[in-house]
């Protein structure tokens, strides 16, 4: 990690496919410790396939994927974890019907010593002095995620990702359940992540909150990356400018597919 | 407009009160305590029609009824917190003994014939999981296959014939025959799987897999081994229960056991608040459920009243209880 310029987390040609479903078709990408990149792009445009891959979720159809600039090959997600990589879905991935303390336990237990059982006062203790440092206010940690509002289960879910000292941690649309209040909680704790030098990858469908805090963009097209830059006050502006001529040629495309479909039965 | 509002608000200021008085709090909450009060309850009006429901020999009956039946809800439970159910397990109650039978007539000690029962007993609820897990064929499907399976395999290696248990001495007596065998093996059972599903890894990544398989996949737990390890822990309880029928009646039917208990198993299971669709679930409730199945069955047969009736409330209670899991889940989630 002496290397400043060195790559956290890199990937490079990645493709996936789904059957007949190209997901994703060549993607190269790459984070640095300490930086946040922000990934945009459509619905169905790929993003969460990708993600999904650098967790090893997921395995690519082809490509390689390198983590501190060594090829690694992911073939689960507990082998993922202990390379530092650590993501919270879209989904979310907590289970509803069990506690916050539970959830964020999941998979990483502890037990009362030389025991297989578990140590729920300890983990209870643990969680909640980890959910206050981070700032995150809970009734309780004994509640069931069920109970939480879309930001306090966000929260939690971002907690239990970096509860286990995430080097490399990924977001799947972290805003898109949340109020302006809460969005704006959830930025800072990304922010101060960025400042104990986690590497991050951010998927975001609100531009303005990707810019706000992100060091760098990607946009992801049809399974391709289609732009990468450093955030400058033209970001906004340039990115605008692409999703237009996009929605542009989409509609030449269907214009002209539609006056195909009109000649076709003319015949 | 005004009304409808009125009367929205007032549902939801009752439903605060339902939710928030402490007495409803206690019965959200502990499931378990209020069908044991039930139970009670209806221990209490049989002994006043009765006079002889409290005393010994009905005793000692009432818990051969709930024993067998409580070992096999035990392990149900696992399998419909998954989401998942064995119709099968009945079934694997009547071969078990018979794989005892035969081995022991091959010239092994009985242990190895109780060994190797309970084996295959396991073995088949592998193979349930496994076709349940790999082949992605509903486990009511997979276990109405094997349900049938195996009840054609006990017939054929039984000619369909009943054959007298072996065994002598201690062991008989430890497995089954002894006065309060069976009663110390469903304690042994409820409590080990009552503290498997609460206290350790295995029991929270049951609900977890039940709750949301997507999820508990996402955070790398293996589902596919929690569903047949559960499998397997439910068909092993059938083996065990079916085996201690056997010495507790030193004989070994080829019919015993099948749907009726499967489906006494389920019930108790589910009037002692586990659902059906997943997530929820206890194993102290399902032994509790069975008790008071087997209450009140116990209880009408001491009253005169046929067992055509019998089936008539069974089908009643599991209906409220389902009803009653469906509003408590509303009711609970409205709490917040
Ligand atoms: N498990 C899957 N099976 C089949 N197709 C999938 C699967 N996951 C994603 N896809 C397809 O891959 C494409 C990209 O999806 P996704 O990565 O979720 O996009 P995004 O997150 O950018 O909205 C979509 O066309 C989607 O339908
Ligand atoms: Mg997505």
């Amino acid at each position: 990690m002496a290397d400043t310029n060195m790559s956290a987390l890199r990937v490079e040609h990645i493709s996936k496919n789904y059957g007949a479903v190209t997901a994703l078709r060549d993607v190269s990408l790459g984070v640095k410790y300490g930086e946040a990149l922000g990934l945009i792009g459509d619905n169905g445009a790929g993003k969460s396939t990708l993600i999904k891959i650098m967790t090893g979720y997921t395995s690519p159809s082809s490509g390689a994927i390198y983590v501190n600039e060594e090829l690694k090959h992911l073939h689960s997600v507990s082998y993922a974890r202990t390379l530092g990589i650590e993501t919270v879905y879209q989904d979310l991935a907590m289970i509803s019907e069990l506690s916050v303390f539970q959830n964020m336990f999941l998979k990483r237990e502890l037990l009362i010593r030389g025991t297989p059982f578990l140590d729920n006062g300890r983990m209870k203790r643990e969680a909640q002095e980890f959910l206050l440092t981070l700032g995150v206010k809970l009734p309780s940690v004994d509640v069931e995620v069920s109970k939480l509002s879309g930001g306090q289960r966000q929260a939690v879910a971002i907690a239990r990702a970096l509860f286990m000292n995430a080097k490399i941690l990924l977001l799947d649309e972290p805003l898109a359940a949340m109020g302006a209040r809460e969005g704006a909680a959830i930025l800072e704790l990304i922010n101060n992540l960025k400042k104990k030098n986690v590497a991050i990858i951010m998927i975001g469908h609100n531009y303005a909150q990707v810019l706000e805090v992100c060091d760098r963009i990607n946009l992801l097209q049809r399974g391709v990356i289609t732009y990468d830059k450093g955030v400058s006050s033209n970001s906004m502006d340039e990115l605008n400018d692409i999703i237009i001529r996009e929605y542009r040629i989409d509609q030449k495309q269907a214009e002209s597919s539609a006056a195909a479909d009109g000649a076709n039965k003319s015949h | 407009m005004s009304q409808s509002n009125t009367s929205q608000s007032q549902i939801s200021t009752l439903r605060r009160q339902l939710t928030q008085n402490p007495v409803s709090q206690f019965f959200l909450k502990q499931r378990e305590a209020s069908i044991a009060i039930i139970g009670v309850l209806l221990i209490i009006y049989f002994e006043s029609q009765t006079s002889v429901f409290l005393q010994h020999d009905n005793i000692i009956n009432l818990y051969q009824f709930t024993a067998e039946t409580a070992i096999i809800a035990a392990g149900e439970v696992m399998l419909l917190i998954l989401g998942e159910i064995d119709l099968s397990v009945g079934n694997v109650y009547a071969l078990a003994p018979f794989i005892m039978y035969f081995t022991v007539q091959d010239h092994y000690p009985v242990v190895v014939g109780i060994l190797a029962g309970l084996l295959v007993s396991a073995f088949i609820g592998f193979l349930n999981g496994v076709v349940t897990v790999f082949l992605g064929i509903p486990s009511f499907i997979t276990t109405l296959g094997s349900l049938y399976i195996i009840n054609g395999l006990t017939l054929t290696i039984s000619n369909g014939f009943p054959e007298l248990t072996p065994g002598t001495g201690q062991i008989v007596n430890i497995m089954g025959n002894g006065p309060y065998s069976e009663i110390i093996w469903t304690v042994i059972v409820v409590f080990i799987l009552q503290f498997v599903l609460s206290r350790t890894r295995w029991g929270m990544y049951t609900f977890a897999t039940g709750g949301n398989i997507v999820g508990a996949k996402e955070v790398g737990i293996n589902t596919n081994l929690i569903k047949i390890g559960n499998f397997v822990i439910v068909a092993f309880l059938g083996g065990l229960s079916g085996i201690l029928a056997s010495f507790r009646i030193s004989s070994i039917d080829p019919l015993a056991g099948g749907s009726t208990i499967m489906f006494s198993a389920i019930a108790g299971a589910v009037i002692g608040g586990t659902a059906l669709n997943g997530g929820v679930g206890t194993v102290v409730g399902s032994l509790i459920g069975v008790i008071v199945l087997s209450i009140i069955k116990d209880g009408f047969t001491l009253l005169g009243i046929s067992a055509f009736t019998f089936d008539l409330i069974l089908g009643i209670s599991i209906l409220v209880a389902m009803l009653l899991n469906v509003r408590l889940q509303m009711l609970r989630k409205a709490g917040n």
